[in-house]
């Protein structure tokens, strides 16, 4: 018997989305697979940052539907359920329980300053999944070992370096096993001898895990040893997609290629 | 020659009066600065406008006025209350509208950015108010809270209107008894600024001790 073709974790269909009277995207369509690492990439206002703001529920879309897992995340059938019963806008309920499945790092880090480095971790796990404190600390203790902070649990946000604080943000994500782990711009924000150390836990991350991984990112040589595919946006639209050695060596769109070209000239290497 | 010990022990007790009120005040104020600090940001319409009518209604009409109200109207409306009731139901409602606002501005002023932390990380609503928002807000609230409990104390004084012997009225019967003005106003103006310093003291100790940690150098 043939084992049933997999079907994608995420599903984007023909989704737009306008702020005022700027469209940032217009009619996106595109899957992602379970395990999938994917590079978002293209010049600042393509729509790759509202992408992941939208599958984070932190922005709503203007039309479209979404399918985590095969489960529409911004609608859900009327009546309970009943076949054919049509979909609705999804509930605060509805959607509290669709973001258990993903995960979500921001550029500035958004760690919570009033609370300690193992308090940061700790909280939503404690919260959302009724976790003792004494398993959300073993957790968050394993997950500071493999992001290497370990020594700084007890620590303040402030007290850390821009790199420290993204890599508690990505073990904060992680505490809550999210089966989608979206980055947004992760490094953007940090000093350049502190860009290395990020990368590492993510590179990391991707080996040990089966994380779903979708990645907003301007380091194309990280986009290229990590994706397993990347997509290239323009005004809102996948201007060109494929395997990272055929983007960045042999871009096909002219777009594609004046992008990085302009990114090369700006020292960033691929 | 007066024998001032007994007139500074008449003072003295009126002082008791008026830390007895700016206490229970505060703490009505804080509740009502809270509650409808928070109804004004509420989702629900009706919310909203109950907490925009007491805030309006609170800081648009006298304290002198709500006073008398709650004195010697109320009771004809069948509720009847004692001096020091009638004087920490005013001061607490008028102060409290005042930190209301404070309460709402605190609020807002956490950047959107521990909003979509907490979205993230599938907080609720009340969990992200509870837990990361007022945490940090009330460090914004605090010096405000601070004005406001220092003008609560000053506004105490009106209560010896309605004949609630506090300090303001307990100089004013030792001024008619011993005809001497400098000594009774000269002795409540300085116990006035010695609770204001404490409550500013206090206030102060609050700040630095929920601020610990934050500027990544006191720990």
């Amino acid at each position: 018997m043939n084992a049933p073709a997999p079907e994608p974790i995420i599903e984007i269909d023909s989704i737009s989305k306008s702020f005022g009277d700027f469209q940032v995207l217009d009619g996106l369509s595109m899957n992602v697979m379970p395990g999938e690492k994917l590079a978002l990439i293209g010049p600042s206002g393509s729509g790759k940052t509202t992408i992941l703001r939208i599958l984070m529920t932190l922005e709503s879309i203007d039309s479209g539907h979404i399918r985590i897992d095969g489960e529409e995340l911004y609608h859900m059938p009327k009546n309970g359920g009943a076949k054919d019963g049509g979909l609705v806008p999804a509930s605060e309920a509805h959607l509290h329980r669709m973001r258990q499945k993903i995960g979500m790092v921001f550029q500035l880090f958004n760690l919570f300053p009033h609370k300690s480095v193992i308090d940061n971790i700790t909280l939503a796990p404690m919260l959302t999944k009724g976790a003792s404190r004494a398993e959300a600390e073993t957790r968050a203790m394993e997950l500071l070992d493999m992001v290497g902070m370990a020594d700084k649990a007890r620590a303040m946000p402030a007290q850390l370096s821009g790199g420290q604080k993204q890599r508690i943000a990505i073990a904060r994500a992680l505490a809550l096993s999210p089966k989608i782990m979206l980055f947004d711009e992760v490094t953007s924000a940090l000093d350049p001898e502190l860009v290395e150390e990020v990368l590492n836990v993510m590179r990391k991350l991707a080996q040990e895990t089966d994380t779903t991984m979708l990645l907003v990112t301007h380091e194309m040589g990280f986009a290229h040893d990590f994706a397993d595919r990347v997509l290239f946006f323009d005004a809102g639209k996948i201007v060109e997609e494929g395997a990272p050695e055929d983007i960045f060596s042999n871009p096909r769109e002219e777009r594609t290629q004046g992008f990085l070209k302009k990114i090369i000239a700006a020292g960033h290497r691929v | 020659m007066i024998d001032w010990s007994g007139y500074l022990g008449l003072i003295l007790k009126g002082a008791l009066v008026t830390v007895e009120l700016t206490l229970m005040g505060c703490a009505l104020a804080l509740v009502m600065a809270f509650i409808a600090g928070l109804g004004r940001l509420s989702r629900h319409f009706a919310l909203r406008a109950l907490a925009t009518a007491y805030i309006e209604f609170f800081r648009g009409t006298s304290i002198f006025v709500q006073l008398f109200w709650a004195y010697f109207v109320l009771p004809l409306f069948g509720f009847t209350l004692t001096p020091l009731q009638a004087g920490v139901l005013a001061l607490g409602l008028n102060v409290g509208a005042y930190g209301a606002e404070v309460v709402r501005g605190a609020v807002l002023s956490i950047g959107k950015a521990q909003y979509e932390a907490c979205v993230a990380l599938n907080l609720t609503r009340y969990q992200r108010m509870r837990h990361i928002i007022l945490p940090q807000a009330f460090l914004i609230m605090l010096p405000t809270f601070c004005n406001n409990a220092i003008e609560l104390l000053k506004a105490t004084a009106v209560v010896s209107l309605i004949s609630l012997s506090d300090m303001t009225f307990e100089a004013q019967v030792v001024r008619a008894q011993t005809g001497s003005t400098l000594v009774p106003f000269g002795t409540i103006l300085i116990l006035y600024f010695l609770m204001a310093l404490a409550i500013s003291r206090f206030v102060r100790t609050l700040e630095k001790r929920l601020a610990r940690g934050l500027d990544g150098v006191r720990v």
